[in-house]
C-alpha cells in the first residue's frame, strides 16, 4: 500500500516535469545547442559545401587572426573600440543614479512625473529609428544644420556632415546611448529611493540638514547597493556591447572607429564571408566575458557578501 | 503630528542654496524632456508638412502646408503594407506565446514536488549568461529550416528566463493555501494553473506582455540575420533600407542641394517624406501603448530589482 501510493508520488512529480518538458526541449535547442557551432572555429568550413571531419585546422584561425601586421592592427582597433566605449559607459554609469537623485527634489508631482515618462520613451524604440531620429537631426538637410545655417556659423552649401564622420566616433555613440538609456536606467533607483525610510529626512531636517547634506548623507548611501550590483553587471558586460546600434550607425566613414567586437564578428562572417575566424573571434570573446562575469559575481560575494547571479 | 512638522520645516527653513538647487533642477530636467521629445516631434511635423520645404530642411518648429497625402501614399509603397502585417502578426503571435509560456513555466518552477527542478530551473535561467554567437546561432537556424520562414522570428524568443524569473517571483508572492486549498478539492495541477493562479498573475503577465511586445516590434537583427525574402520584412527592416539609401547619397553630394531637387510638388513623394513618414509609423504603436503600460514597466523593472 506504502509502495503504490510512494510511486503514485513519484509519478505526480515526474508529471510535473513532463509539463515543461517541451519548453526544456526549446531551451536546449535555441540556447545549448548552437554552442556545438563553436567546432566550426577549428574547421575549414564554406557555408555552401557539407561540413566534413577532412577539413579540420586546429587553430589556424586563432592563428590567423595575429598572422600579419595589417590583421593585428585591425584587431587591435576593434579593441580600442571596444574597450574605449564600455569604458565611457562604465565610467559614466553613476549618470543615471544622479539623474534619479536630483529628479527625486522635484517638489512638483506633475512635472517630475512629466520629465520621468518622456524621458523613459526613448528606450523603447528600436536603434534603427534612433538612427532614423539622428538622421533626421543631422544629415546635410537635417535640424542641425538648418539650424546652425540660419545663425550665420556655416554656410548652407557646406553642412556638416556629423553622421559620415570619422571625429568623436565614441563620444555621439555614447550619447545616443545615454539619451536612449539614461530615463530607464534611473526607474532601478527611483525605485530605491522610494524604498528609503523617510524619518530618516525628518532627523537630517530636525538637525537642520540642507538638501545637498540630505542627498549626499542620506540618499547616496543608501543607492550605492544598487549602483554596485549595476556596475558589476556593467563590467560582466564589458565585452558585450551589441551590435545593433553600431551597426545602424556605422557608415564607410565612421567604419574604423565604430567596430567593436560584436559587430566585428558580425562583419567578418557576413561581410567578408569567414565564418570560420569570426566564431573564433566569438568564441574567445565569449570565455573572456565568462571570466569577467565571475569575477564580478565573486566581486560582489566579497563585498556584499551576496551575489547576482 | 510628524508631517504637519515636516510641512513647515519645508516652507520655512530653506535656505538660498536650497533655491538655487531647485531652480537648476527644474532648468536641467526640462532641458532632458525637451532633448527627449523634440526628435519625434520634429519628424511629425516634418511628416505632415509640404514635402518640398521638409525636404530643404525648413521645417523647423510648427508644421507648414499641412497635408495627411504622406500617410496615404505611404500604404502604396511597394511593400510596406506586407511588412506592416509582419510586424503586426510578430507582435501578437510572439507576445501571445511568450506571455503564455513565461506565466505557465513561472508558475510551474514554484513546485517543489517536481523532478529535478532546482536543475531545470538552472538550466534555463544559465542561458541568460552565455551565449554561442551569431554566426552557430544563424547555423542552427538553418539547419532547423528556420530561415526565411516567419516561426524564426516567434519560436526562439518563447522561453525567455528574464520573464520566467519576473513570473516566478510574482508567483512565489501568492499565498500558498491559495494553492493548498484547491489541492484538497482535487483541482489538477492544469486547472490550479488556469482557474486559480492566472487570474491572480494577471498584474505581472501585463509587464511581461508589454516587455514581450516592445521587443518583438522592435526587432531588426533576427531579420538581418536570417530573412532574405522580402515578404518576411517587418517595417523596422524597410525603414533601415531606406535609411541605408538615403546616408549613402549623404555621404556621396557634398552639399544637401542634391536631395532638394528631387522635391516636385508639396504633395509628392521624397525620399525625406517617405523616410518621415515611415518614421511616425513605426513610432505610433510605441507611443501609444506607453503612456498605458508605464506604470506595468515600472512594477516589472521593481520586482526584477528585487531578484537582482
Amino acid at each position: 500500500m506504502k509502495a503504490i501510493q510512494k510511486n503514485k508520488k513519484k509519478w505526480d512529480s515526474f508529471k510535473l516535469f513532463l509539463y515543461i518538458l517541451p519548453f526544456l526541449i526549446l531551451v536546449l535547442i535555441f540556447s545549448y545547442y548552437p554552442l556545438y557551432g563553436w567546432i566550426y572555429a577549428f574547421f575549414d568550413y564554406k557555408p555552401p559545401k557539407p561540413f566534413s571531419w577532412d577539413d579540420f585546422v586546429g587553430l589556424k584561425w586563432f592563428y590567423s587572426l595575429v598572422e600579419t601586421d595589417v590583421k593585428i592592427n585591425q584587431l587591435l582597433q576593434v579593441l580600442k573600440n571596444t574597450f574605449a566605449m564600455s569604458a565611457i559607459t562604465l565610467g559614466t554609469s553613476w549618470l543615471p543614479m544622479i539623474f534619479a537623485v536630483f529628479l527625486n527634489e522635484l517638489k512638483c508631482v506633475r512635472f517630475r512625473k512629466f520629465v520621468q515618462t518622456v524621458t523613459t520613451l526613448p528606450n523603447f524604440i528600436s536603434w534603427v529609428l534612433v538612427y532614423s531620429v539622428a538622421f533626421s537631426l543631422f544629415n546635410s538637410t537635417g535640424m542641425m544644420n538648418t539650424l546652425l545655417a540660419s545663425l550665420g556659423i556655416i554656410s548652407p552649401d557646406e553642412p556638416i556632415l556629423f553622421l559620415q564622420s570619422s571625429d568623436h566616433v565614441w563620444l555621439t555613440q555614447w550619447l545616443w546611448l545615454t539619451w536612449k538609456n539614461l530615463g530607464w536606467a534611473s526607474i532601478m533607483y527611483i525605485a530605491a529611493i522610494s524604498g528609503i525610510d523617510n524619518e530618516m529626512y525628518e532627523a537630517a531636517r530636525v538637525d537642520g540638514a540642507t538638501r545637498m547634506k540630505m542627498i549626499w548623507y542620506i540618499t547616496l548611501p543608501s543607492l550605492l547597493p544598487t549602483f554596485f550590483v549595476l556596475l558589476m553587471i556593467n563590467i560582466a558586460n564589458f565585452l558585450n556591447n551589441g551590435m545593433e546600434q553600431y551597426y545602424v550607425f556605422q557608415n564607410a566613414f565612421n567604419k574604423e572607429y565604430i567596430q567593436v567586437l560584436d559587430l566585428y564578428v558580425y562583419n567578418t562572417a557576413m561581410g567578408a564571408g569567414s565564418y570560420s575566424v569570426s566564431v573564433a573571434i566569438s568564441m574567445l570573446k565569449s570565455i573572456v566575458s565568462l571570466v569577467l562575469l565571475f569575477f564580478a559575481n565573486g566581486a560582489s560575494k566579497l563585498i556584499r557578501g551576496e551575489s547576482f547571479l | 503630528m510628524a508631517s504637519t512638522k515636516a510641512k513647515k520645516s519645508k516652507i520655512h527653513e530653506r535656505t538660498p542654496g536650497d533655491i538655487l538647487m531647485s531652480v537648476i533642477c527644474y532648468i536641467v530636467f526640462s532641458l532632458c524632456a525637451l532633448v527627449c521629445i523634440y526628435p519625434f516631434y520634429y519628424i511629425f511635423i516634418n511628416a505632415i508638412s509640404a514635402n518640398d520645404l521638409s525636404a530643404r530642411g525648413v521645417i523647423l518648429f510648427w508644421p507648414q502646408g499641412v497635408h495627411f497625402q504622406n500617410f496615404i501614399s505611404a500604404l502604396q509603397i511597394d511593400g510596406l503594407a506586407q511588412s506592416a502585417y509582419i510586424s503586426i502578426m510578430r507582435t501578437v503571435i510572439g507576445t501571445f506565446c511568450t506571455v503564455s509560456a513565461s506565466a505557465f513555466l513561472g508558475f510551474m518552477f514554484t513546485q517543489n514536488k517536481m523532478w529535478h527542478r532546482k536543475i531545470w530551473y538552472r538550466m534555463v535561467v544559465a542561458t541568460m549568461y552565455f551565449n554561442a554567437g551569431i554566426i552557430p546561432w544563424y547555423l542552427t537556424m538553418r539547419n532547423l529550416g528556420l530561415t526565411n520562414n516567419f516561426w524564426g522570428y516567434i519560436l526562439p524568443a518563447i522561453v525567455s528566463p528574464f520573464f520566467i524569473i519576473l513570473t516566478k517571483t510574482f508567483v512565489e508572492s501568492v499565498p500558498k493555501e491559495l494553492q493548498e486549498a484547491a489541492e484538497i478539492d482535487g483541482a489538477g495541477i492544469l486547472k490550479i494553473f488556469f482557474r486559480i493562479m492566472l487570474p491572480v498573475i494577471k498584474p505581472i503577465m501585463a509587464t511581461v506582455a508589454i516587455f514581450s511586445a516592445v521587443n518583438q516590434w522592435n526587432a531588426f537583427q533576427d531579420t538581418l540575420l536570417l530573412v532574405t525574402d522580402k515578404k518576411l520584412y517587418p517595417l523596422q527592416f524597410i525603414l533601415y533600407q531606406y535609411l541605408n539609401q538615403a546616408s549613402s547619397l549623404a555621404g556621396q553630394s557634398n552639399s544637401g542641394s542634391g536631395t532638394g531637387s528631387l522635391a516636385g510638388l508639396a504633395t509628392s513623394q521624397t525620399p525625406t517624406s517617405i523616410r518621415m513618414t515611415i518614421t511616425i509609423i513605426v513610432v505610433i504603436p510605441i507611443m501609444l501603448v506607453y503612456p498605458i503600460f508605464q506604470r506595468y514597466f515600472v512594477k516589472g523593472i521593481m520586482i526584477g530589482a528585487v531578484k537582482g
